[in-house]
């Protein structure tokens, strides 16, 4: 006999709470005002518009520095999260406790290129990044995102990351 | 501190997110710009090692490239991203300033080619590089 699916308040539960203790432990994600939304396995970052956020002041245009930062943030949370999803759900990582000092070790930015597409209006933005390549060492990221219309993204951007080393 | 810096400084004050990240312009002229940004809480990455993001090195990258572009004998009335990649060499050290040195090498018509260097307080091997392109004068 099959076992019975967990009930899906106890899904929810955990993964909403390992979600939130990786997120909350970064304070740059703070600083940005960045949240992220979760639909299964799929994420959507969102960065609502602030004053702080402004680079030019006179369009005004959110400055290509917050763009860029807001999409590392969401390719890092991703890729994380991606590379936690098994564990997670396999109860190899205990998330009853789960901290942000009990998470496994985030993965290292190589490098990362962001294309702006088109100036960012004072309004919010949101991302979503999708992991192209997730090795055991590398892996490379795409990350597209926009503001009014999903299908006129107003920057996008790729990078390559150094995996955290599950056994040290 | 000569008017020139001093205009620059003003300038990259009222960018209220360069201000928001605690940004200094130190010098500016001729197509090179040094700006620095002193360590602080908000600014960390990883919460266990307490190193700065790479989002707000890239920010700073972004702003020093912007203002070398502004700097340019070409004299450019303005200027925006059109790309930037930054190649993260190491960690920074925490607790201290990072600064970023970016000369505009070459402004076209329409286009500003611009490299870039950050280092902590050891300035043996540079935290990040970046290279980028910018708009230039009247742009698109």
């Amino acid at each position: 006999m099959s076992k019975r699916p967990e009930p899906v308040q106890v899904i929810k539960q955990r993964r909403d709470g390992v979600l939130r203790a990786l997120v909350d432990g970064v304070p740059y994600i703070r600083f940005l005002g960045a949240t992220f939304e979760r639909r299964g396995d799929e994420l959507t970052a969102i960065m609502p518009f602030k004053d702080e956020l402004i680079g030019n002041p006179l369009l005004p245009a959110l400055h290509g520095g917050a763009t860029a930062a807001f999409l590392e943030v969401t390719a890092i949370i991703s890729l994380s999260w991606n590379f936690m999803w098994e564990d997670m759900e396999s109860g190899a990582l205990d998330v009853t406790a789960i901290t942000p000092d009990t998470l496994p070790r985030l993965p290292k930015t190589i490098d990362f290129t962001v294309d702006y597409l088109r100036s960012g209006l004072p309004r919010d933005a949101y991302a979503r990044a999708r992991i192209t390549r997730a090795g055991r060492r590398y892996a490379s990221v795409h990350v597209e995102g926009w503001q009014d219309n999903h299908s006129r993204p107003y920057a996008q951007a790729t990078g390559h990351f150094v995996m955290p080393q599950r056994d040290s | 501190m000569s008017d020139k810096i001093k205009l620059a400084s003003q300038f990259i004050q009222a960018l209220p997110h360069a201000q928001a990240l605690g940004m200094t312009l130190e010098d500016i002229d001729a197509g090179t710009a040094v700006i620095s940004m002193p360590y602080a809480e908000k600014l960390v990455g990883d919460p266990k090692t307490g190193v700065v993001h790479g989002g707000a090195v890239s920010a700073l990258m972004d702003t020093c490239c912007g203002a070398a572009v502004m700097s340019h004998p070409s004299n450019p009335s303005g200027t925006a991203t059109i790309d930037l990649r930054i190649e993260y060499l190491r960690a920074a050290t925490p607790g201290q300033t990072i600064t970023t040195r970016a000369t505009c090498y070459h402004v076209t018509r329409s286009v500003a080619f611009v490299r870039a260097t950050a280092t902590d307080e050891n300035e043996d091997v540079p935290v990040a590089m970046a290279t980028g392109t910018f708009t230039a004068g009247t742009g698109k």
